[in-house]
């Protein structure tokens, strides 16, 4: 658990006046379930962008599993899982097939594409409906999906932007036994949210304002930094000053 | 090159699921082309004439059976005067009105410069200008028939014209239609699927979900090309069948030569709508583009008019207008018979303009951003 | 009503931000006009063309130099055997070939018969049909003017002519009212139905129509935008048809406005129920390009006259729109007629308004039970 899957050095990112991303500098370790914590609009996105490979920093060194972003961004995304807060499946596909597609894109053999998808969805118990469409699917399944399909090639690192927004106490918590599951098995979990109580559940977490980090250590030692009960008072703590 | 094959898979599963979209890009084209192909008619047959007879002589009266025995008029109702015979023309139940003065017959006894008077609709230019020269046609040859019976024709030496047409011999519009407005199909298949299946995959989000995976560039615009690059050429053998069958068009060329030559312009048709769609965000954009460029690139082409009669520059700018290219070729080798060698500067052209605008899309298209 | 006007502003904010398509809508109708004024037109000039002159003698030179010097003609290539025609036709891309008989002047004055063959490309039939009229009417004067020695051929009937509502027979007249049929028709018609049916496929109609304003007043606040911006292309048109192109305005200007104004309404009314049938924006582009482009532009009268189309193609002429909407515009801008003139067919686009009107509304009703 000590050498860093994810560095990040001085990262700036400038879309024209505007500064979404002001000198962050963390790392994350393998197998560690980091939280990115922000107000809308704090740039959370906007750096998980950066970090995948889709997006260009403007300033600062990115290095995600062993390889620069900016110099090498196909590597990095070789090594990688990603899902948006927009859902992106094909809702014209099956799940099967959405999940065939994706294992190939990543190079998975047939053969190892079958055992995986059929032990995922096994794990979900909706393996009798690979033959649905995607589309037909509630929010919740989707999301449950989409995160399955982001492991399915084993990434060393999976990128997660707002996973559970929109979705019931019940899958979230669901979600989070998935999550678990993933970093058990050696995933490191990258995960933004603004679900407070989702942050206790982070290894580490990180919070920002406005383009800044302004915090970064377990929960349990921010709530002692900030001598707060829990998570929510944390953040509400760092976010104010800009409120008033 | 499994990469590939797995996006092809994903492409034609998509497209074949759609049903909605298959109907509307198969039964639309055959039904406009087996319609369509029936507008294009310039054979000026009914034109529309008034004629106001003041003479009332035995001429005006031959005068007005040689028009009516004529295939290009249709006689209305003779009409009293000259103003109701205007009003008919605005009212816009007649093209053209011929006046035939008092004493016209015997003005032309007496060679005292008899003369007629034609007013013609000119909204419609052309049709007015036809109409003027086939009335004058007529009222000529009466009145060398009237004048000149005595006169021995035999002492007049002729030059005797023969007119030949070659390749249609009937001058059958629809041979000239059908490969034009094939031609129109197939680009707007070709230029609108792929320009606004990118952009809404983009709009949905899944653009980015394979942004962020290990895909190279070259392999996911193979992806999104080969598919419409199929349904086009499969639009293409589908109306040369119904040009066949329904209209008889002929095929003297050679298939190789047309369908090798609709690959390439389908390639640089779709690396165009890919370009377009790399530099739009939302569908009605991409649209409207794709729709200004459809438009100039049909009117500019020769499917409704010639290029010939065009200006010099208007010919000139054509050589940037694909269309243009396959309009020559596909009239060439369907009705010309024309082969490779014929037309080989459309091949090269062609093949420039597809290596040109299937780079600029791989190069405009961006991964990261 | 304030809710509302919020809302029409919030729709025109997102229309007029988009700076690209603002560009291209205002763009279009400009770019189309200059097109159809300098670009398309039948007269033919300037058309290449091959002799075969087995003759070269005084006669045959001088009939090439008439042809030559008519302006229609442009002599690209002497042939010197007929094994050459079709190479000319095919690779030269020569429209006609004259040839002329061997020992022509001597068969002329001797057996008094000399023949010409014109062997036309009628691959594009309807320009073989002119060159080759062209031809022969050249043919046949230079035969006259020789003969003109052997005696007076007696006094013809002159034709007086006189080109109503279009003196100098310009072909843009024709142009303008279908331009601004086809403008309309894209930007209200089409952009509305891709605009609506973008709604309702990404769930952002269920928003709004659980929201406080009515589902007409949604409609409406939709399309707004969208009549201003099909106003300002009719004036865009009709100035550029005035003092570009020197058309006239003849009628009332309030009434050609009005009758616009009721076109465009017409048009989206169309689009409105287009995008309650299309479940997505690519249907939606599809059902309006195929059902809106090629038959606005065939079957309207625009391009190719609908009395020349067969029976059954005029009958569904009658079902679009467009070209009623042509004929008003014609009758009211260019033969400068009253309401009294067009109240037929301004009825008839104000049936085709409710009727689809109607239907959306029945479909709209369906789809929220």
């Amino acid at each position: 658990m000590n050498e860093p899957v994810i560095s990040v050095k001085n990262l700036v990112k400038r879309f024209g006046n505007f500064t979404a991303n002001d000198h962050l500098n963390f790392h994350v370790d393998k197998g560690e379930i980091f939280g990115f914590l922000g107000a809308n609009g704090a740039g959370k996105t906007t750096a998980m962008r950066i970090l995948s490979g889709l997006s260009k920093s403007t300033e600062g060194e990115v290095v995600v599993a062993g390889y620069n972003v900016n110099t090498h961004p196909e590597k990095v995304k070789q090594n990688i899982g990603y899902m948006s807060q927009k859902f992106s499946l094909f809702e014209d596909l099956t799940i099967w097939e959405n999940m065939r597609f994706f294992a190939a894109i990543y190079g998975l053999s047939t053969a190892v594409f079958k055992e995986r998808a059929q032990m995922l969805l096994n794990k979900l118990g909706i393996f009798h409906e690979k033959d649905r469409l995607v589309g037909e699917l509630s929010l919740g399944w989707k999301q449950k999906l989409a995160f399955s399909v982001a492991i399915l090639h084993r990434p060393s690192i999976v990128f997660l932007d707002e996973p559970t927004s929109g979705v019931d106490p019940i899958t979230r918590r669901q979600f989070w036994e998935m999550i678990y599951q993933a970093s058990a098995e050696g995933i490191t979990v990258f995960v933004t949210t603004h679900y407070m109580d989702e942050a206790e559940y982070c290894n580490r977490v990180t919070i920002m304002v406005d383009g800044r980090i302004e915090a970064l250590d377990t929960p349990a030692a921010l709530k002692k930094q900030f001598a707060a009960r829990n998570m929510n008072e944390v953040f509400l703590t760092l976010a104010r000053p800009n409120n008033q | 090159m499994r990469t590939i094959l797995f996006l092809l898979q994903k492409e034609f599963l998509q497209i074949f699921r759609n049903k909605v979209m298959l109907r509307l890009m198969f039964v639309l084209p055959v039904v406009q082309l087996i319609v369509l192909v029936n507008a294009a008619n310039m054979d000026m047959k009914n034109i529309r004439i008034t004629i106001v007879d003041a003479d009332k002589s035995s001429m005006s009266q031959r005068l007005i059976q040689d028009l009516d025995a004529s295939p290009f008029f249709e006689v209305g109702v003779l009409v009293p005067t000259k103003a109701d015979a205007i009003d008919l023309i605005k009212r816009n139940k007649t093209d053209v009105v011929l006046y035939i003065p008092y004493m016209l017959q015997h003005d032309s006894q007496l060679s005292h410069k008899p003369s007629v008077q034609i007013i013609a609709d000119a909204v419609d230019a052309t049709r007015a200008q036809l109409a003027y020269g086939y009335l004058s046609g007529i009222v000529r040859r009466l009145s060398l028939q009237w004048q000149v019976a005595d006169v021995t024709m035999l002492q007049l030496s002729k030059i005797q014209v023969v007119s030949s047409f070659w390749f249609n011999p009937e001058l059958n519009f629809k041979y000239y239609m059908l490969p034009g407005i094939l031609v129109i199909l197939v680009t707007i298949i070709g230029l609108f699927l792929s320009s606004m299946n990118l952009v809404r995959e983009k709009e949905v989000g899944t653009a980015e979900q394979m942004n962020v995976t290990p895909v190279k560039k070259y392999q996911f615009i193979i992806g999104k090309l080969v598919p419409f690059l199929v349904i086009g050429i499969i639009e293409l053998a589908l109306g040369l069948i119904i040009g066949h069958l329904l209209y008889n068009i002929p095929f003297d060329g050679s298939i190789a030569v047309l369908f090798s030559f609709t690959t390439l312009y389908l390639l640089a048709i779709l690396g165009l709508g890919l370009l377009l769609s790399s530099r739009s965000e939302t569908q009605q954009q991409v649209m409207l583009l794709s729709y200004f460029f459809l438009l100039i690139f049909v009117m500019m082409s020769g499917v409704f008019t010639a290029v010939e009669n065009m200006p010099l520059w208007a010919q000139k700018l054509n050589y940037l207008n694909p269309l243009y290219y396959f309009m020559n070729v596909i009239r060439g080798v369907l009705l010309k018979g024309s082969g490779f060698m014929d037309l080989w500067p459309e091949f090269v052209s062609i093949s420039a303009y597809a290596i040109g605008s299937l780079s600029l899309a791989i190069w405009s298209y961006r991964k990261t951003s | 009503m304030k809710r509302f006007t919020a809302f029409v502003r919030k729709e025109f904010l997102h229309i007029f931000r988009d700076s690209r398509t603002m560009l291209i809508l205002f763009a279009m109708p400009v770019v189309q006009i200059l097109i159809f004024g300098f670009v398309i037109t039948t007269e033919i000039s300037d058309a290449s063309i091959a002799i075969l002159d087995k003759s070269k003698n005084e006669m045959t030179r001088e009939i090439t130099a008439k042809l030559a010097s008519s302006g229609y003609y442009n002599i690209k290539h002497l042939l010197h055997s007929e094994n050459e025609i079709e190479a000319a036709f095919k690779r030269d891309r020569v429209k006609m070939v004259v040839v002329f008989e061997p020992q022509f002047s001597k068969r002329f004055y001797a057996d008094k018969q000399a023949s010409v063959q014109l062997i036309a490309d009628a691959s594009d039939a309807n320009s073989a049909r002119i060159l080759t009229n062209y031809a022969e009417g050249i043919i046949t004067s230079y035969q006259n003017s020789k003969n003109s020695d052997v005696g007076a051929v007696a006094k013809p009937i002159e034709t007086q002519v006189r080109m109503f509502y279009n003196e100098n027979l310009d072909g843009v007249f024709m142009s303008v009212p279908g331009i601004m049929a086809m403008i309309l028709m894209l930007v209200s018609a089409m952009m509305t139905s891709i605009s609506i049916t973008k709604e309702k496929e990404f769930g952002s109609m269920e928003v709004l129509l659980i929201s406080p304003l009515k589902p007409f007043q949604i409609i409406l606040g939709k399309v707004t935008p969208y009549i201003l911006l099909a106003f300002v292309n009719v004036l865009t048109i009709l100035a550029m048809g005035y003092w570009v192109f020197h058309v006239p305005i003849r009628g009332s200007l309030f009434l050609l406005l009005g009758e616009s104004m009721l076109f465009t309404l017409l048009a989206l009314s169309l689009g409105i129920f287009i995008s309650t049938v299309a479940q997505n924006q690519m249907v939606a582009m599809f059902m309006s390009m195929f059902a809106l482009m090629l038959p606005t532009i065939l079957l309207s009268g625009f391009i190719y006259p609908v009395e020349n189309m067969p029976y059954v193609l005029q009958l569904i002429s009658h079902l679009m729109p467009p070209k009623w909407f042509i004929i008003i515009v014609k009758s009211v801008m260019l033969k400068g007629n009253g309401i009294m003139y067009v109240w037929k067919e301004t009825l008839i686009l104000m049936s085709f308004t409710l009727l689809f009107v109607g239907l959306s509304i029945k479909k709209f009703q369906v789809r929220l039970k």
